[in-house]
């Protein structure tokens, strides 16, 4: 499918920066025809999978890069990737598994929400190597002749 | 994020400003551990209103704390989710567990 538009950006992997790539990524999808609800769940699917960048990706550790890009494609669907360099994912489907946490303190929903709120998600992931996570909506294609 | 909070007799309320993310979610936890630790609180009462924004990381102490009110045999409740965040609670379960309100009023009310 052909690319309409497309943002990239690289940031450091510090928390304040979770919610910058979580709105401009929200800015970014209210170029489709989506609803606000839409553009609320956009942001907190990116959310999820920076803070799992920062909190299991680098271990909190604040100097260390993620990179985002969006792509806006021409079927009025949106893909995301979000990538770290961090020390990976050492089982993913017990990653994906709702509850699941690596850490007590935490819900254990990240991936459950970004299943829940994307219409396909993938997970690459190599140990020692980081991880890339894409995320793609479909949004509802834009008719104006059946508007008018 | 800004807090406030405020105890009338063993119930704590506590009014949270801002967005719930991994940014507040430790600062928030400890503030209000703190306070059930040092007071005697039974009741916890979490107002949501003025939550723009919230992931797993503010659920996360949401339903920590309702575990921590629990064991101390206490109860919990949530007041004024807006649409966004009552989606997202909805979706964690906890909706299930603790009572949610339209109001602080309501609680007083019941």
């Amino acid at each position: 499918m052909n690319m309409k538009n497309y943002v990239r950006f690289e940031f450091q992997s510090l928390p304040e920066n979770v919610s910058f790539a979580r709105s401009c990524v929200g800015a970014f999808a209210a170029q489709l025809n989506c609803t606000l609800e839409e553009i609320e769940e956009i942001k907190l699917v990116v959310s999820e999978a920076v803070s799992n960048c920062i909190i299991h990706g680098y271990a909190n550790q604040t100097d260390k890069k993620v990179l985002i890009m969006a792509t806006i494609l021409g079927d009025s669907s949106m893909e995301i990737m979000i990538e770290d360099y961090g020390q990976g994912i050492a089982d993913i489907e017990q990653a994906m598994e709702p509850n699941f946490s690596s850490d007590p303190n935490r819900t254990g929903l990240g991936f459950t929400l970004m299943k829940s709120f994307m219409d396909e998600l993938e997970v690459e992931s190599q140990l020692g190597q980081g991880t890339i996570i894409k995320l793609k909506r479909f949004f509802a294609v834009k008719n104006k002749e059946a508007l008018a | 994020m800004d807090l406030e909070f405020k105890q009338i007799r063993n119930t704590l309320l506590v009014r949270i400003q801002g967005e719930m993310d991994m940014v507040v979610a430790e600062k928030l936890r400890k503030e209000i551990d703190r306070k059930l630790e040092t007071k005697k609180i039974s009741n916890l009462i979490i107002n949501l209103e003025k939550v723009s924004f919230i992931d797993s990381s503010g659920l996360g102490v949401i339903i920590g704390r309702y575990k921590k009110i629990t064991s101390l045999s206490g109860r919990m409740f949530i007041v004024g989710a807006r649409p966004s965040v009552h989606k997202i609670l909805t979706f964690s379960g906890i909706n299930k567990l603790v009572s949610m309100y339209n109001n602080e009023q309501d609680i007083i009310n019941i």
